[in-house]
């Protein structure tokens, strides 16, 4: 090898380092030796060493929600792939960039059923936005560049770059610099000019509107939040946000009506069900936020923006769609709105105003306080209130404590929440919370989590006291997998097959096995004290919350039932028993 | 609302890469959509570029995610819906074997001519048949054939091109 040649490991790290990246995630195995060997040598990337490979996707995860930038994680060959899995099509579902990269056996064994190989790029195929085999060092720097762009360009997304053991110990000279453009994949960002006029006219003319707001609005950048804010102050119009929209509009403005879907708001969902004019921006009408999609906002015309084609009549047919990236739009509507000096009908949106307020009236989200049971509901009202000042990220787990999360929780700015929101990834908020505190050390990182999804990634404890994370896990202990339990309240006969956990840890002392600090609360009166504690300690600090074993997440649009058609407590029962065709939705 | 089912030929031009077809396949499988039939060959040895023609059926909505589907991929260059966008050729070439005696041989040659298939291979109890033309022409040459001995059947699958001096 001459002077100017690199070896393939060498030319990973300088990419990476092209790339801007300073941290990575992941876990050593055989096939990725020498890209180890070769990080231990420098110190331009960190790396920390999570306990289990999929850890290290949902950390890198947390790490691109809360920065923006993608998030990189390395894994050896087979199990070390295979284990990527969940986190690359959590990734994919949520349109968060990352890149992987995997190891794989030396390009002569490929296909041979040599030790820890498994077929990779087959295997994630599915679940990445796109994946690569490098064949040849030749394509090396080029592939990995591109992976970057592929990642971060468009819908964001996983990528994997699969990389054979001889090509990291091959020499090549690096030459290729970081490219932005592509043959083939080039995302278009601005909306049609006659679109945009046309979203204008539709805007001015409507009589009963919503915002309805996504990830999307997340992804294109913190430009887009003050965009859609200014957008929706300038009109008055109510605004919803998805669960993944959570924080691209001020969670506490008079104009933000809640969260939609499932679980939630009352007002939300009616506004959705009466609205004449529906502006969709950067959401993608899942199953979870339309309910029944016959039923699903029969009377309005629905302007959508999305910078992906597939979005775009999936579920439900939009009258408007306008293909492009969710700021740029956004910025194209406001020019044109003020180039025309164009007016709301105030007078119609004012009355609108008065009916969404009565259903505000309803107080959806109110619950039966107790004095001797802890309310998960009030647990979380007072985590709120108590950090509501400071600069917090949220990261949560899946299930009942993630919906409650998603109400109580009121998030004032973008990438604050990550949450799994598409794959409903159980396990996701530690790990998550380890990368956002990573991105944001002096940050207050929180993970709201379910004493069960807690246990699926509780491995990941061990890194966040390695690296002196001092994420904080707020545990609201009710010893059932509740959404689970709920469904089988609700479906099936309060028959709870499998959901209540009866050999649970102690998460006090699971915490202080770790090194980490462990706190409980028993009663109502308890919850100031144990969150005061907690955030007065510097270090990763586990919180077992007892709450109401039976509590359950309210509103709630049964499956298969539409928008009007909510329940709003437990004394609320379905006007129609929830039918075969919605119990399969579940 | 039920919308109508139609079929649709759709040319998909890719980079010939590794693993492109499986992309394609997969999309289709792993999303529930149909592939009546599938062809792919490169086209382009200079810039190595393939293309797959689909045959698939859908309402229009499912068409609709279909392209966008396929257009989103990375390695995807254009996608063309034929029977969305207008006139265009539809061809299919398959190798019919007929195995037969007597008058029975005498019929199958008869109905070759009619068809314009032409006898590629020839033995004393059997013809080997070349067939090219739309798939209706195919499947009637096809039934024409089975009382007379036909034992097997290789088809290539639909290939298409829009009609007129643009390319795709």
């Amino acid at each position: 090898m001459d002077d100017a040649q690199l070896t393939g490991s060498e030319i990973v790290l300088k990419v990476l380092v092209d790339q801007g990246v300073d941290v990575i995630f992941g876990y050593p195995g055989g096939a990725v030796l020498p890209i180890y060997d070769a990080l231990y040598q420098q110190v331009a990337i960190r790396h920390i060493l999570v306990r289990q490979e999929g850890g290290a996707v949902h950390a890198a995860e947390g790490y691109a929600r809360s920065t923006g930038k993608v998030g990189v994680v390395l894994v050896t060959s087979g199990p070390g792939a295979t284990n990527a899995v969940t986190g690359l099509t959590d990734a994919l579902m949520d349109s968060i960039p990352v890149v992987c990269l995997t190891g794989q056996v030396p390009t002569h064994l490929i296909g041979n059923d040599a030790f820890q190989e498994a077929d990779t790029t087959g295997i994630t195929r599915p679940c990445t936005k796109h994946n690569y085999l490098v064949k040849s060092i030749d394509d090396l720097a080029r592939v990995l560049h591109e992976a970057f762009y592929v990642a971060s360009s468009g819908r964001p997304g996983p990528v994997v770059v699969d990389l054979p053991k001889d090509i990291l110990q091959a020499g090549a000279v690096y030459t290729t610099s970081r490219q932005t453009k592509h043959k083939t994949y080039r995302p278009k960002l601005k909306g049609e000019p006659d679109q945009i006029e046309k979203a204008v006219r539709l805007i001015a003319g409507a009589k009963r509107p919503i915002f309805y707001t996504g990830g999307g609005v997340i992804n294109s950048g913190p430009a887009a939040s003050r965009l859609l804010t200014q957008l929706v102050r300038m009109t008055g119009f109510p605004c919803t946000n998805t669960l993944m929209g959570l924080g691209g509009f001020p969670g506490t403005d008079p104009q933000f009506i809640g969260m939609v879907g499932m679980h939630g708001t009352y007002e939300a969902n009616l506004a959705m069900y009466h609205c004449d004019v529906m502006i969709a921006v950067g959401a993608r009408f899942d199953d979870r936020v339309t309910g029944k999609l016959s039923e699903f906002s029969p009377g309005s015309k629905k302007i959508q923006i999305d910078i992906d084609p597939t979005s775009i009549n999936k579920n439900v047919m939009v009258d408007l769609p306008i293909i492009g990236d969710v700021g740029t739009v956004l910025r194209q509507i406001i020019k044109r709105w003020k180039e025309g000096e164009c007016r709301t009908d105030e007078k119609a949106v004012g009355k609108w105003w008065k009916r969404i307020r009565a259903w505000q009236g309803r107080d959806c989200l109110a619950y039966e306080m107790s004095d001797t049971i802890i309310k998960p509901q009030f647990a979380l009202q007072r985590l709120y209130e108590l950090t509501k000042k400071r600069d917090v990220y949220i990261t949560t787990e899946v299930g009942q404590h993630q919906m409650w999360a998603a109400q109580f929780y009121k998030l004032e700015k973008p990438k604050r929440f990550m949450t799994s929101g598409g794959l409903g990834t159980m396990g996701y908020g530690l790990p998550a919370a380890i990368g956002v505190q990573i991105a944001h050390p002096d940050a207050l990182v929180i993970d709201i989590a379910g004493e069960a999804s807690i246990l699926m990634n509780i491995q990941e404890m061990s890194t966040a006291c390695q690296y002196r994370l001092p994420v904080k896990i707020f545990i609201l202990n009710n010893q059932y997998m509740g959404m689970v339990r709920q469904w089988q309240e609700l479906l099936y006969g309060g028959r709870y097959a499998e959901t209540y956990t009866a050999a649970l840890p102690d998460f006090v002392k699971l915490a202080e096995s770790f090194y980490a600090v462990g706190l409980r609360a028993e009663k109502p009166d308890e919850v100031d004290g144990v969150i005061s504690e907690m955030l007065a300690t510097d270090r990763p600090v586990i919180v077992d919350v007892v709450v109401d074993q039976m509590e359950n997440c309210f509103p709630m649009i049964p499956s298969g039932a539409a928008h009007n058609e909510m329940l709003l407590g437990p004394d609320d029962k379905a006007k129609t028993p929830v039918s075969e065709e919605g119990m399969v939705l579940v | 609302m039920e919308e109508e089912v139609n079929k649709h030929t759709i040319s998909v031009l890719v980079d010939n890469e590794t693993g492109v077809l499986a992309r394609v396949i997969g999309l289709f499988s792993g999303r529930g959509y149909n592939i009546e039939s599938l062809t792919v060959a490169e086209v382009d040895k200079r810039n190595s570029v393939s293309r797959i023609t689909v045959v698939t059926s859908g309402t229009p909505m499912i068409i609709e995610q279909i392209k966008a589907q396929l257009s989103r991929l990375v390695p995807v260059h254009k996608v063309s819906d034929h029977t969305g966008e207008g006139p265009h050729v539809e061809r299919e070439l398959a190798l019919i074997k007929v195995a037969c005696s007597g008058e029975k041989r005498v019929e199958s040659l008869r109905i070759a001519d009619i068809f314009r298939a032409r006898v590629v291979d020839s033995t004393n109890r059997s013809f080997v048949f070349e067939i090219t033309g739309a798939t209706e022409k195919l499947e009637a040459v096809i039934k024409l054939m089975m009382p007379l001995g036909l034992v097997e059947v290789s088809r290539t699958g639909v290939v298409a091109i829009a009609r007129g001096e643009k390319p795709i």
